[in-house]
C-alpha cells in the first residue's frame, strides 16, 4: 500500500474545499451552489477521517457519519427552499434573490 | 425630602397623562397642568422657607445609593441658583401647557407625556450633584424633545429634530467621556472612585488633562447654550417646534447649558477656565454680534426670535468668563429674564401663527389695528429684548456688562455694541408685524382670556424683575459666592495672574489710579 | 409737603397705567381729564414744592426723597430716590407746566383721532419718564428715565403707524439716540468701576477729590457722557433724527422735540458739571460742537419748505446755543435759555400745529400765505414766539436769555471770540429764517383756505405761552438794563459762576450789536421773502440751497457709511455660512452611506465572497503574528 503523508492528505482535503468554494462563488444556478456546499462539507468530513486514521481512533469515522447526517438534513431543507424560490421567482438564478433586499 | 418627589411627580404625571390621553384630551391637559402646578407650589414653599437655611451651602439634599461599586449615587441638592432655576422651570412648564391647550389636537396624551418628561429631565439637571446622574438627566431631556419637534412641529420638522438630536447627543457624549476621564483621574489620585461632585471638586489634574476634560464638558454646554459656532441647531429647532416646544427650548434648555457652565465647567477646572477665559469672552462677543446680524435679515418670525436667543445667550458666556460676582449676578438674572422675554415672543409668534397661519414677516403688517393688546405685548417684549430699563433684561445686561467691564474693558465695550444691534432688530420686529401697511387681508380677534392671562403673568414677571430685582439677587448670592470661592480656592494660580488680553482679579480701579498719575 | 416729591413723577405714570389698561373702556372725556389732570397736578406740586424750597431752603440745599432700594448686589447699590434741588426744580417746572399746557392743547388737537387714549397714555408715560430723568439721584435711575423718554419718542413719532414713513422716522430716532445711549452707558461703567457707585452726589464728590483736572479717565468718562447727550439733544454728529421726527403729531414735536427730551442732554451735562469741569478739553469740545451745530442747523433751517422742519432745525440750533453756554462755563445761562426756549419753541410748534391742522395737514409754507387775516390769534402768538426766538431786544424773553449767552461767549475766560462770532452769526440766521417763515406763511395771498377756526382749548395754551415768551425773561436781566438776577441767584452755590476776564465792560456794545443783527435779519427777510426778490427765487434753485435743504448732506453720508453697509452685511450671510459646515458633514456622511450601502446588494454570492476574503485576511493576520 502506498502511504500518503498527512500533509498531502490534508492538502487534498483543502483543495477539495477550495473547489467547493470556488464552485459556489462562480456558479449561478442554485442547485449547483447546493452541490458545491456538499463538496465543501464532504471535504471537511474528509479531514476528520484523515485525522482518525492518523491517530488510529474510530472517532474520525464517527464524525464523518455525523456530518453526513447533518448534510442530508440540510440538503432536504435547502431543496425545499429552492422549490419555494422557484415557485416565487420562476428561475433558479441565485442573483434573482437580491430582490429580497427590498 | 422634597427633591426626589419633584422629579418623580413629573415622571408619574407623564405616564398618567399618556394613559388618560387615550380617553379624553381634556383630561390629559388637566392632569399635566395639575402635575406641574403641584411641583410649582412645592418649589414656592421651598422659596418661602429659604430663610431657615441660614448659611448652609445646600438648602436641601437627598442621597441614595444606586451603583455603589462604581461610586454612582443618587445625589440631589438645592441651593439658591437651582432654586431659581426650578421656579423658572415649573413656571414656564405651566405656561407651556396653557399655550398648547388649543394648539395640540392630535396625540395629546403622548404630547403631554413628552412635555412632562422633558421637564423632569430639566429638573434633574438642575438638581443633580452626581455627575453620572447629571449625564443621565441631560440625556433624558433629549429624546422627548426630539419627539416633540418631530411629531408636532411645522413643515421642516424632521430635519430640525434630527439636527437638534445629533448636535446635542454628540456633544453630550463628549461630556460623558470627560466625566469618565475625571472619574478615572480622581480615582487614580485618591483611590476613591466616585462621581460625586463635592468630592470631585479640587481634584489635582495635570494641565493638559484639565484642558481636555474641560473641553469635553464645554462641548456639551457650548452647544446647548448655544455658542457660535455651534449654534446651528437652534434656529431650525426653534422654528419648527410647536409653540410649547419652542418655549421650553428657549426658556429652559438653553439655561441648562449656562447652569452647567457655572456649576460644573468652571469650578471643576478652575485653571483651565482661567486660561480659556479670553476665548470664552470672544465667543460671547461673537455670539452677541453675529447673532444680532443674523437676526436682522430673517423673514420668518420664529427664526428671527431664535436668533435673538443666540445673541442674548452671548451675554451669558461673556459674563461667566468674567469671574466676578457682579457678572455672575447678571448671568443668573439674564437666564431668568431671557426665558421670560424670549418665551413671551415665541408665545406671541404662536398666537400670530394661530390666527394668520403664516410666519412670514413680509405677509404681516398693520396688525395693531385689529389686535392692540397683542401689539402692546409684542412691543413690550421687543423693548425687553433690546434692554429697556424698567424691564428685567436691562438689569441683567447692565450687571453682566458692568461685571465684565471690571475684568476686560475691551470685551465689555464690544458687547455693548450689541445693544445698538439689538435695537435695530427689535424695532424691525415691531414695525414689520404691527405697524405699517397691511400686506395681506385678514380678520382676526385679539387676545382671548387664556392668552391674556399667560401674557399678563409674563408682563408682571418682567416688570417685577426690572423694578425690584432684589429677591432674585439675594436668593442666588450665597450660591454665587460659593462657586466663585470654589474656583479661587481650587485654582493653583496666584491671584492677579494675567492671561492674554484679559486683566483679572487685580482690580481695575487700582490700574486706573495708575493711569491717573 | 417736600417729602411728596416722589408724587411728581408718579402721578403721570399712574395715569399712564390706567389709560393703557382701561383706555378703550373709558369715555374720551375721562381719558382727557386723566391725561391732562395728572400732568397739571404734577405742575401744581412742583410749584408748591418750589415755593417751599425757595422760601425755606433745606439744610443741604437739596431734598432727597427715597422710595426703595432698586438694586443691591455684589457691592453695587442703586436706589429709586429723587433729588430736588434748584436744577431739578427748574426742569420739573418746565416739564410739568409746559407739558400740562401741551396736554390741554392736545385734547382738542387729537379729538378726531382714533388713537386718542393711546396718545395720552404715551404722553403721560413720557412726562413721567422725563420727570424721573431730572429727579433721579443716581445715574442708573437717570438712565432709566433717559431710555424711557427715548421709547416714548419712538412711539409718538410713529404714532400714526399706518404710514410706513412715520415708522421709519421713529426707528431712525430710536437708533441714532441709542448710539449715544450706548456711549453713555459705557461712561456709566467707567464711573462705576472707578468709584464703586453711581449716586450722583457721591460721584461728583469722589471725582473732584480723586481725579486731577485733565486726567485721562475724567476726559474719557466725560466724553462718553457727552456722547449720550449729543444723541438725545440732536447735536452734531447725531442730529439727523430730529428733522424726520416731525412726522409725529405737533403736540409731540412741541413737548418732546422742543421743550423737554432734547434738552435732556443739557440737563445731564449740567447735572454732572463737576465731572466736565475736570476735563477742560471736553468743555471746549462741547462749546465748539454747540457753535458748529447752531450754524449748520441755522443754514439748514433757512432752506426748508416744511413749516415744522424749519422749527426742527431751529431747535437743533438753539440747543447748540445751550451747549455753547455750557462749554464756556455759563451753566445757569444755559439753563435759563433752556427755560425760555421751551416757552417760545413750544408756542411755535403748537401754533404751527394749529396752522397745519386747520389747513388740512398742509405742511408746505409755500402753499400757505395770507393767514394773518384768516387766523389772527394764531398769527399773533406765532409772531410773538418768532420774535422771542429772534431775540427781539428788550421786550421778548428770548433777548435776555440769548444775549446772556452771547455776552458770556465774548467775555468768559475759557471762551474765544470766535465762539461769540458764531453765536452772533447764528442770531442773524435765526431772525432771518424765522421771519422768512412768518412772511411766507402769514403774509401774501392765501393759497390754502383754513377749514375752520381753532377752539378755545387749543388757544389758551398758546396765549399763556405767548405771555411767558414775553415776560419770562424779566427775572434775569443784565447789569446795565436792570439788576435782576433771580434766576442765576437760584443757582448760587450749585452751579459755578462764569469767570469773566477783565476786559472792560463791552456789554452795552454787544447788546446793541445783537439788536442790530436781529433787526437786520428781519429787514433782510422782508426784502428777500416778502418782496420776493429775484435773488431769492434764483437762490432757491441753487445747488447750495439744496445742500442746506438736505441738512448738509448728513443723511446721505450716514446712509453711505452705515446704513447701506449694514444692510449689505446682513444680506450676504442670510443663511449663515456656519451652517454649511454642518450641512457638509451631513452630506459627507450621506455620501459615504451611499457608497457603503452598495455592498448590501442582496446577492448571496457576493456575501459569501466577502466572507471568504475576510476569513483569509484574518487568517493571514493570525498566522503572521
Amino acid at each position: 500500500m502506498v502511504t500518503v503523508s498527512m500533509e498531502m492528505q490534508i492538502l487534498f482535503a483543502g483543495l477539495l474545499f477550495l473547489t467547493g468554494l470556488v464552485g459556489f462563488l462562480v456558479r449561478r444556478n442554485i442547485i449547483f451552489m447546493l452541490m458545491s456546499i456538499e463538496i465543501m462539507l464532504n471535504s471537511a468530513a474528509l479531514v476528520f477521517v484523515i485525522a482518525g486514521s492518523h491517530w488510529m481512533q474510530t472517532d474520525g469515522q464517527v464524525m464523518f457519519i455525523f456530518i453526513l447526517t447533518v448534510s442530508a438534513a440540510e440538503v432536504s431543507v435547502g431543496l425545499a427552499l429552492i422549490l419555494q424560490m422557484y415557485h416565487h421567482f420562476k428561475t433558479l438564478d441565485a442573483d434573482a434573490l437580491k430582490k429580497l433586499r427590498d | 425630602m422634597i427633591l426626589q418627589h419633584l422629579i418623580l411627580i413629573l415622571l408619574a404625571g407623564g405616564i398618567i397623562a399618556w394613559i388618560a390621553g387615550k380617553w379624553s384630551p381634556i383630561a390629559t391637559r388637566f392632569i399635566s397642568l395639575i402635575t406641574v402646578v403641584t411641583d410649582f407650589i412645592l418649589v414656592l414653599i421651598l422659596l418661602i422657607n429659604q430663610g431657615e437655611y441660614g448659611q448652609k451651602q445646600w438648602m436641601e439634599e437627598f442621597t441614595a445609593l444606586w451603583i455603589p461599586q462604581f461610586g454612582i449615587g443618587i445625589h440631589l441638592a438645592l441651593d439658591g441658583l437651582s432654586l431659581l432655576m426650578l421656579i423658572l422651570t415649573f413656571f414656564i412648564g405651566i405656561l407651556a401647557i396653557l399655550v398648547s391647550w388649543k394648539e395640540i389636537t392630535s396625540n395629546t396624551g403622548f404630547f403631554h407625556f413628552n412635555l412632562l418628561w422633558i421637564l423632569a429631565g430639566i429638573t434633574g439637571v438642575f438638581l443633580s450633584l452626581d455627575l453620572f446622574l447629571f449625564y443621565f438627566f441631560w440625556e433624558l431631556m433629549l429624546v422627548p424633545m426630539y419627539f416633540l419637534i418631530g411629531i408636532w412641529g411645522h413643515e421642516n420638522r424632521i430635519y430640525a429634530s434630527y439636527k437638534f438630536f445629533i448636535f446635542t447627543q454628540a456633544s453630550g457624549l463628549l461630556m460623558f467621556l470627560a466625566i469618565l476621564g475625571l472619574y478615572l483621574v480622581h480615582g487614580n489620585n485618591t483611590g476613591n472612585y466616585t462621581f460625586n461632585y463635592q468630592q470631585l471638586l479640587g481634584t489635582t489634574i495635570s494641565p493638559a488633562m484639565e484642558w481636555l476634560l474641560m473641553a469635553g464638558f464645554l462641548a456639551a454646554f457650548l452647544v446647548k447654550l448655544p455658542a457660535v459656532p455651534f449654534h446651528n441647531w437652534l434656529p431650525d429647532a426653534h422654528t419648527e417646534a410647536p409653540t410649547a416646544g419652542s418655549l421650553i427650548l428657549a426658556a429652559l434648555m438653553l439655561k441648562t447649558g449656562a447652569y452647567g457652565l457655572i456649576r460644573f465647567a468652571v469650578p471643576l477646572f478652575p485653571d483651565a477656565s482661567t486660561a480659556f477665559a479670553p476665548v470664552g469672552m470672544i465667543l460671547g462677543v461673537t455670539g452677541i454680534l453675529y447673532g444680532a446680524k443674523l437676526t436682522y435679515a430673517q423673514t420668518d418670525l420664529k427664526r428671527l426670535v431664535a436668533y435673538t436667543s443666540v445673541s442674548h445667550m452671548g451675554f451669558i458666556i461673556l459674563g461667566v468668563y468674567a469671574f466676578n460676582e457682579l457678572a455672575y449676578q447678571g448671568v443668573v438674572m439674564q437666564m431668568i429674564v431671557h426665558a421670560i422675554s424670549t418665551g413671551a415672543l415665541f408665545i406671541i409668534a404662536g398666537q400670530i401663527y394661530e390666527r394668520l397661519h403664516t410666519r412670514d414677516l413680509n405677509r404681516m403688517g398693520g396688525l395693531w389695528e385689529q389686535m392692540p393688546a397683542l401689539g402692546s405685548m409684542g412691543l413690550l417684549f421687543s423693548m425687553a429684548s433690546l434692554g429697556l430699563p424698567g424691564l428685567g433684561n436691562f438689569i441683567a445686561e447692565f450687571l453682566t456688562l458692568a461685571g465684565t467691564f471690571q475684568t476686560s474693558i475691551l470685551f465689555a465695550t464690544l458687547a455693548s455694541l450689541g445693544l445698538i444691534a439689538a435695537t435695530v432688530y427689535s424695532l424691525r420686529i415691531v414695525q414689520k408685524i404691527f405697524f405699517g401697511r397691511k400686506e395681506s387681508e385678514y380678520v382676526t380677534n385679539d387676545l382671548s382670556v387664556r392668552e391674556a392671562v399667560v401674557m399678563g403673568v409674563m408682563v408682571i414677571t418682567i416688570l417685577f424683575t426690572g423694578l425690584y430685582p432684589k429677591p432674585v439677587t439675594d436668593t442666588v448670592a450665597p450660591a454665587i459666592s460659593n462657586i466663585i470661592g470654589a474656583k479661587e480656592n481650587q485654582g493653583r494660580s496666584e491671584p492677579g495672574r494675567q492671561s492674554g488680553a484679559v486683566i483679572y482679579i487685580e482690580t481695575l480701579p487700582e490700574k486706573l489710579k495708575g493711569l491717573n498719575n | 409737603m417736600t417729602t411728596l416729591i416722589w408724587l411728581i413723577p408718579v402721578l403721570p405714570l399712574l395715569s399712564f397705567l390706567i389709560i393703557a389698561l382701561f383706555g378703550r373702556l373709558l369715555p374720551k372725556k375721562a381719558v382727557a381729564i386723566l391725561g391732562f389732570g395728572s400732568v397739571a397736578l404734577s405742575a401744581v406740586l412742583t410749584i408748591v414744592a418750589g415755593i417751599g424750597f425757595l422760601s425755606s431752603p433745606p439744610p443741604e440745599g437739596v431734598i432727597l426723597s427715597k422710595i426703595y432700594t432698586w438694586i443691591e448686589t455684589a457691592g453695587f447699590t442703586a436706589q429709586i430716590a429723587f433729588l430736588f434741588d434748584p436744577l431739578s426744580l427748574v426742569f420739573c417746572f418746565v416739564i410739568t407746566f409746559v407739558g400740562a399746557l401741551i396736554h390741554l392743547y392736545s385734547i382738542e388737537f387729537m379729538s378726531d383721532d382714533d388713537g386718542f387714549s393711546r396718545f395720552f397714555a404715551y404722553m403721560n408715560l413720557f412726562v413721567g419718564s422725563m420727570l424721573i430723568l431730572v429727579l433721579a439721584d443716581n445715574l442708573l435711575l437717570l438712565y432709566l428715565g433717559w431710555e424711557g423718554v427715548g421709547l416714548c419718542s419712538y412711539l409718538l413719532i410713529g404714532f400714526w403707524y399706518k404710514e410706513p414713513d412715520n415708522g421709519y422716522a421713529a426707528r431712525k430716532a430710536f437708533i441714532v439716540t441709542r448710539i449715544g445711549d450706548t456711549a453713555m452707558i459705557l461712561g456709566l461703567f467707567l464711573l462705576f468701576v472707578s468709584f464703586g457707585t453711581l449716586d450722583i452726589s457721591d460721584l461728583m464728590q469722589d471725582a473732584s477729590e480723586k481725579w486731577v483736572t485733565g486726567s485721562p479717565l475724567a476726559v474719557i468718562s466725560a466724553l462718553l457722557l457727552l456722547g449720550g447727550a449729543l444723541g438725545k439733544s440732536a447735536q452734531l454728529p447725531l442730529q439727523t433724527w430730529l428733522p424726520d421726527a416731525m412726522a409725529g403729531p405737533s403736540p409731540v414735536s412741541a413737548l418732546i422735540h422742543a421743550a423737554t427730551m432734547v434738552t435732556a442732554g443739557v440737563y445731564l451735562i449740567t447735572r454732572t458739571h463737576v465731572l466736565f469741569m475736570l476735563a477742560p478739553v471736553v468743555m471746549t469740545a462741547i462749546a465748539i460742537i454747540g457753535a458748529v451745530t447752531l450754524l449748520v442747523a441755522g443754514f439748514s433751517a433757512l432752506a426748508q419748505t416744511d413749516l415744522k422742519r424749519v422749527l426742527a432745525y431751529s431747535t437743533i440750533s438753539q440747543i447748540g446755543y445751550m451747549f455753547l453756554a455750557m462749554g464756556i462755563g455759563a451753566w445757569s445761562a444755559g439753563v435759563f435759555h433752556f427755560m425760555i426756549h421751551a416757552f417760545f419753541k413750544a408756542l411755535l410748534f403748537l401754533s404751527a400745529g394749529a396752522v397745519i391742522h386747520l389747513l388740512n395737514h398742509e405742511h408746505d409754507i409755500f402753499r400757505m400765505g395770507g393767514l394773518r387775516k384768516k387766523l389772527p390769534v394764531i398769527y399773533i402768538t406765532f409772531l410773538i414766539g418768532g420774535a422771542s426766538l429772534s431775540a427781539l431786544p428788550l421786550i421778548t424773553a428770548g433777548f435776555y436769555s440769548k444775549d446772556q449767552i452771547l455776552w458770556f461767549g465774548w467775555s468768559s475766560v475759557i471762551s474765544s471770540h470766535w465762539l461769540w462770532l458764531a453765536g452772533i452769526t447764528g442770531a442773524l440766521l435765526t431772525s432771518l429764517y424765522t421771519f422768512r417763515m412768518i412772511f411766507i406763511t402769514f403774509f401774501g395771498e392765501t393759497k390754502t383756505e383754513p377749514a375752520h377756526k381753532s377752539g378755545l382749548i387749543m388757544t389758551i395754551p398758546l396765549i399763556v405761552l405767548a405771555v411767558l415768551s414775553l415776560v419770562g425773561g424779566f427775572i434775569e436781566m443784565p447789569e446795565n438794563i436792570g439788576p435782576m438776577h433771580l434766576f442765576s441767584g437760584l443757582f448760587d452755590g450749585f452751579l459755578p459762576d462764569v469767570i469773566l476776564n477783565e476786559r472792560g465792560n463791552h456789554e452795552l456794545i454787544l447788546q446793541i450789536l445783537s439788536g442790530v443783527v436781529t433787526f437786520g435779519g428781519i429787514w433782510l427777510a422782508y426784502r428777500l421773502f416778502y418782496k420776493k426778490s429775484a435773488f431769492a427765487i434764483r437762490y432757491k434753485e441753487s445747488r447750495i440751497n439744496k445742500f442746506f435743504y438736505s441738512g448738509w448732506g448728513f443723511d446721505r453720508l450716514y446712509a453711505l457709511l452705515f446704513v447701506r453697509p449694514t444692510a449689505w452685511l446682513s444680506e450676504i450671510d442670510k443663511k449663515d455660512f456656519i451652517d454649511l459646515i454642518y450641512k457638509n458633514i451631513a452630506g459627507v456622511t450621506v455620501y459615504f452611506n451611499l457608497i457603503v450601502s452598495r455592498t448590501q446588494n442582496g446577492k448571496l454570492r457576493w456575501y459569501v465572497l466577502v466572507l471568504t476574503i475576510g476569513i483569509v485576511v484574518i487568517l493571514t493576520f493570525m498566522i503572521s503574528l
